[in-house]
């Protein structure tokens, strides 16, 4: 199983002619991912690292069945590249783009959500289940299959964790990078139901960040619909309070969104709270049934 | 964040149709004494310092004219005064209205709900912190259908306002929304929101304007809020930089990994001030511009963390050397790094052989640079 990348994976590369897109194409391929085809418009015809490119994403996916997206292209132009995949039919899309307007993200949440597609980020790592495939840039040496599933708001800091869970002798299920940007396609607790289901998921990571009550909303979820052990990790006990100016974001999180209210809701909700990253994972050892996880 | 001075904030609200006081912006006290002597800015005035913090009524950035000379008087006063850090640089001369009743409307992003939200409150004038929870609406508006005419009714009744008064919130509410989509606003503020006779007029305006959609909006590129030279330059560079009062400087590849660090750090007695998050990047190029910011902060010692992931440790490894040589000897530092991923053991060797100390474990390179800040090393 594994959670929404599996070995049937197959990934189109929006705007894999680029910096980024042809090195990470490199990546995912040996990872082990199937990557079918990359569009760039203007490309058609040319290949990169072997996969052929298309002018449009219909015309990638009529002629390589892809399933799944992975979107680079720069922020003024990642609207149309996501409204344009989830037209051609792909429902689960990687957006590594950062810079992404917050306004424009409204529009493709809004869009993909009705048509029934998922999307991961904007400005994230991705999505890799080891053994099988990823999309997104998570770095290929952090990772080894095992039975830990991750979710985190960070990137670097994700690669991190789950570098230490691998070094303890442990192995990961999938890990999912949800990015950082004020407006995110898959939030924890929209992620937090994928490894409920999981039968290859023996216990969660979930790494998050001040600001915001997107952890309080998960230790909700976790106290009443998640039956998994959950371990997390707070970052930015120490962080100085953000300065802000006009006070509409601190009506609508009011009382919430510290590192203290976050810490506290997932204790509450039967979570292991790792002061430090580099705690996770023992704790991780000590909640998993017995050794599947190795 | 573009965050507009308030008479930027009327400029637009104008342009969109919401109702602002008759005024004008002057930058001398013969400009302002000018306004008012030809009659472009109406008696009796208020004159407002045109700073971005809060607190202006009690703070005595906030003044009051019957006459061209008292005008020139209050500029006379408040341009060049420090304001909570900030300069008074600009002042907006208003004609001064005899308010009704005071309100409260924003609207801000809902980032759990993941659409704009308008937030009201008949309490306005005030603080909106201080005022009671159970006194704020709170409307999410999904944004394609938009802001829908029942929402704008639950904004008038909340305000107690009927006939042509509720028109007038209808349509102010309207341009609020154009405005906010149109001009890719982070925050849109009225506080307060006056009721002059029957009309409704915005005495004060927040715009904050979302720093990542300013390719679309060119003019707002030169309105930027005050930095340090040094932000200046981190800015132009895509790094994050935050300078605060302790004496370690902590360079990080992501936000998370920063904040992180800083966690740590603080845990094994650190003082960390300044901040440089690269993003996701393990650029070496980057790392090394970093570097050379960070010299220029003049910090005690500083604690290099980054986790690398497509470019190799002995890459970045390389780069920080000859980064190093290029520091003047008199603002070099004591210099910590923890490099992670690809051919870490090869970087570190190179890194030692330079006399630069380099551990992998996040706790032991902590304590390192906490020692090295206090003198210890």
């Amino acid at each position: 199983m594994s959670v929404l990348v599996t070995g049937e994976t197959r990934v189109v590369v929006q705007g894999i002619t680029g910096h980024q897109g042809t090195v990470h194409t490199r990546q995912m391929q040996l990872f082990g991912t199937h990557v079918v085809a990359g569009v760039t418009p203007g490309k058609a015809g040319t290949s990169v690292e072997g996969v052929p490119v298309f002018d449009s994403v219909q015309e990638a996916v009529d002629a390589s069945r892809a399933n799944a997206s992975c979107i680079f292209v720069p922020a003024p132009f990642a609207r149309d590249a996501l409204i344009e995949s989830v037209d051609a039919g792909i429902r689960l899309a990687v957006i590594v783009t950062e810079h992404i307007p917050f306004h424009d993200m409204l529009v493709m949440y809004h869009y993909a959500r009705e048509k029934g597609a998922r999307i991961i980020g904007p400005n994230c790592p991705g999505i890799a289940s080891p053994g099988k495939a990823k999309v997104g840039i998570i770095p290929n040496v952090v990772f080894q299959p095992g039975r830990v599933g991750v979710i985190s708001r960070s990137g670097t800091l994700t690669y991190e964790i789950v570098n230490g869970i691998k070094e303890h002798g442990l192995g990961q299920s999938t890990c999912i990078g949800l990015g950082g940007d004020p407006v995110i396609g898959t939030s924890f607790v929209d992620a937090l139901p994928y490894f409920e289901q999981d039968p290859e998921t023996d216990a969660v990571v979930m790494v998050g960040e001040i600001g915001g009550t997107a952890e309080e909303d998960a230790a909700e979820f976790i106290a009443h619909h998640f039956t998994k052990p959950v371990v997390a990790y707070i970052a930015g006990r120490s962080a100085p309070p953000g300065k802000r100016m006009g006070h509409a974001g601190a009506i609508i999180t009011r009382g919430k969104g510290t590192a203290e209210t976050k810490v506290a809701a997932l204790e509450a909700a039967g979570a292991k709270v790792a002061r430090f990253p580099y705690e996770i994972p023992d704790l991780v050892a000590g909640v998993l049934p017995t050794e599947a996880g190795r | 964040m573009v965050k507009l001075a308030e008479w930027r904030g009327k400029e637009l609200f104008r342009r969109y149709g919401v109702p602002v006081p008759q005024g004008q912006v002057a930058r001398s006290p013969d400009e302002a004494e000018e306004l008012v002597r030809t009659g472009a800015v109406p008696l009796p005035c208020v004159v407002k310092a045109q700073v971005l913090a809060g607190g202006r009524g009690k703070g005595g950035a906030v003044r009051f004219a019957n006459t061209p000379a008292e005008a020139r008087a209050a500029a006379e006063a408040t341009l060049g005064l420090d304001f909570k850090g900030e300069t008074v640089k600009e002042i907006l001369l208003e004609e001064k209205l005899a308010i009704g009743h005071e309100y409260y409307v924003s609207l801000t992003l809902d980032r759990n709900l993941r659409v704009p939200i308008l937030i009201a409150s008949a309490q306005g004038g005030v603080e909106i912190e201080t005022v009671d929870d159970k006194a704020i609406d709170r409307q999410p508006v999904h944004p394609f259908p938009g802001l829908a005419a029942y929402e704008k009714r639950r904004a008038a009744k909340l305000f107690g306002l009927s006939g042509p008064t509720a028109r007038s919130l209808d349509l102010l509410l309207d341009s609020l929304w154009r405005a906010f989509n149109q001009e890719d606003a982070d925050l849109i503020e009225i506080n307060p929101l006056a009721l002059v006779g029957d009309r409704l007029i915005a005495l004060d305006a927040k715009v904050v304007i979302e720093d990542d959609a300013v390719f679309r909006h060119p003019e707002y590129a030169e309105i930027r809020d005050d930095r340090t030279p040094l932000e200046e330059i981190a800015r132009e560079k895509d790094i994050a930089f935050v300078q605060l009062s302790g004496n370690i400087g902590v360079i990080a590849n992501g936000a998370g990994l920063t904040m992180a660090t800083l966690d740590v750090l603080k845990e094994f007695g650190g003082d960390p001030g300044v901040f440089l998050d690269l993003g996701g990047t393990d650029d070496p190029k980057k790392v090394t511009e970093a570097f050379l910011l960070m010299a220029q902060a003049k910090p005690k010692a500083v604690f290099l963390n980054i986790f690398g992931g497509v470019t190799r440790c002995d890459t970045v490894a390389t780069g920080l050397v000859e980064a190093m040589r290029q520091v003047p000897a008199a603002d070099r530092f004591p210099l910590v790094a923890r490099i992670r991923g690809n051919n870490e053991k090869e970087g570190i060797e190179i890194l030692r052989a330079a006399g630069i100390t380099a551990t992998p474990g996040l706790k032991e390179s902590a304590q390192a640079v906490v020692a090295a800040a206090q003198g210890r090393a």
